[in-house]
């Protein structure tokens, strides 16, 4: 089997889970969808030979976020208070904007032809831990450790929000 | 093409042994639990199937097929039949990376006994275990049962809770090797330099979490007759219910296998030189997948040892110990790591560490205790 075809095989996996996750009714099928189109993308970065990114991909997105997604779900009784369905003006407007974006995005793609990099360039071990580890403690340091410290912040926003008795202030 | 014909298929052997060992020993776990938890409490076990009861997994086999298949009639029925068989899935898939051997030469041609051998063997472990909470979570929600569902939640963040001292024990131990591969990890502890003399304290902080994430004594609180009837798997039954519990025993040797590659030296015992001189290279490299699935199994004894000696936490105390106890140790283990590398001495660090670690804590007791009496 081609490596292209698998390519293709792939992406078409992907799009539909990923349709399924807005199409179906149930929110935990839903998430579980979401949770199989991750897993297609993870198949994608091992295709790219990035087996850094898709060994982290499943951990951080399918392992721990979905976890906790399912989890807030699972608690909630959607069955006794599923939302209103919303007003055809609001869908019309929706279709509208998403459409508007599809169609700018196809253009730009369309105008802009992007060059193809040179096979004899490419290197096949880019996306192995240990360059990619190079690249992220050497090139991209100060971009890394602020994000790490947007994260710690984000961390400590969470914390402190969640241990918020009623009626008290914090600042 | 020849070449990837004869790779492929050493690889479908290679999985395909695995298999077979896997469930072989979770079959015979179920046994073994039965004999140990009588020999502990005095009594014989069971002893009718066969002689000394060796049969009994069959006769648990036959019984668990033959009973009535049963969906809730309000259940999601798709989901109901999807959570045992995630649960086995997950249970399965993390023996891929264990490196079981050494290569063996076979007319010319070099095989490594391990299923692949990816430059990110630990993370893929770790992306395994954190998607374990998929099957009983998902089997749990199916069932519509209040009692499943608390279950399930219970395993699940105890789960999500335990998956983040693991992980920062599994970083001293890339730390001192500089490798993500379980092969090259195994391969820098040849020779007796077993990790578990750098990191003691990573290996206590590990088992601890392995025992969490199993769902095993002293942590099986997802499973509990007094507040939850049978937990997640409350309603499932026949094999279903089997899938449950066997994938509860894959794990637990599954589990020890990453216990013995990453702090026991994996497939190194002592004298493997003198195997090679005196029997070849092949016969000692099978000698080392023995080694390994012995302590393999020492590590499963020792999960029974704990179930039928220690009694199990309150769910309170489990988080507790979680997230206050655990995760800032495995913290103080990265830092005193680090400073061993730094200085170039990690064992006489990491023991140091620990006597400190250990001197600290008597302190703080003794604090602790004169300030009650006072």
């Amino acid at each position: 089997m081609e490596i292209s075809n698998i390519w293709y095989f792939l992406s078409a996996l992907t799009l539909l889970s990923a349709l399924m996750v807005i199409i179906s009714k149930n929110p935990i099928h839903s998430v579980l969808y979401l949770v199989f189109t991750f897993f297609c993308i993870s198949a994608h970065y091992v295709l790219l030979n990035a087996q850094f990114l898709m060994a982290v991909n499943i951990i951080v997105y399918a392992g721990a976020i979905m976890v906790l997604f399912l989890f807030v779900i699972m608690m909630f009784d959607l069955k006794k208070n599923i939302p209103e369905s919303k007003s055809s003006l609001t869908k019309l407007a929706g279709s509208v904007v998403a459409g508007t974006l599809l169609v700018i995005l196809i253009a730009i793609i369309r105008k802009n032809t992007i060059p193809a990099p040179a096979v004899e360039k490419f290197n096949s071990q880019t996306g192995m831990v240990e360059n990619l580890g190079q690249v992220l403690y050497g090139e991209f340091l100060l971009p890394f450790e602020l994000v790490s410290i947007l994260f710690f912040v984000a961390m400590v926003g969470a914390v402190l929000l969640g241990k918020r008795e009623a009626g008290e202030r914090n600042f | 093409m020849e070449l990837l014909n004869t790779v492929f298929i050493a690889k479908a052997i290679i999985v395909g042994v695995v298999f077979a060992i896997t469930l072989g020993v979770a079959a015979y776990s179920t046994y073994f639990e039965r004999k140990i938890a009588a020999f502990m409490q005095d009594r014989i076990g069971p002893d009718r199937a066969g002689p000394f009861g060796i049969l009994q997994p069959l006769a648990d086999a036959v019984k668990m097929f033959m009973k009535e298949d049963f969906i809730p009639a309000n259940s999601n029925k798709w989901l109901f039949i999807a959570g045992p068989c995630l649960s086995m899935l997950t249970a399965l898939m993390t023996s891929a990376v264990v490196p079981f051997g050494d290569s063996v030469t076979i007319g010319g041609a070099t095989f490594d006994l391990q299923g692949i051998d990816v430059n990110i063997g630990i993370l893929w472990v770790f992306g395994i275990v954190s998607l374990g909470v998929y099957g009983i979570m998902i089997g749990g929600w199916a069932s519509n049962n209040k009692f499943a569902l608390l279950g399930a939640i219970r395993a699940a963040s105890q789960n999500i809770s335990y998956e983040l001292a693991m992980g920062m024990a599994i970083i001293t131990i890339l730390m001192i090797t500089g490798s993500l591969s379980t092969k090259e990890i195994v391969e820098v502890q040849q020779n007796g330099h077993w990790n578990i003399f750098y990191q003691p304290l990573g290996f206590i902080i590990f088992i601890i979490c392995a025992f969490a994430e199993c769902n095993r004594t002293p942590f099986d609180l997802p499973e509990c007759e007094t507040e939850l009837i049978g937990g997640y798997h409350t309603e499932y039954s026949s094999m279903k219910l089997g899938f449950y519990l066997f994938a509860e025993y894959i794990n637990m040797f599954i589990s020890g296998a990453v216990m013995a590659t990453l702090y026991f030296g994996g497939y190194d015992y002592p004298g493997v030189e003198f195997v090679t001189q005196q029997f070849g290279s092949n016969v000692a490299s099978f000698v080392g997948v023995g080694a390994l699935i012995g302590k393999s199994l020492g590590f499963v004894f020792v999960f029974m040892w704990v179930r039928w000696t220690i009694p199990r936490f309150r769910y309170d105390q489990l988080m507790n110990l979680g997230w206050t106890g655990l995760i800032p140790l495995a913290m103080y283990n990265v830092v005193v790591t680090g400073f061993g590398i730094l200085i170039g001495k990690p064992f006489m660090v990491s023991i140091a560490g620990l006597v400190l670690l250990i001197a600290a804590l008597f302190v703080y007791d003794q604090l602790l205790v004169k300030k009650k009496i006072a």
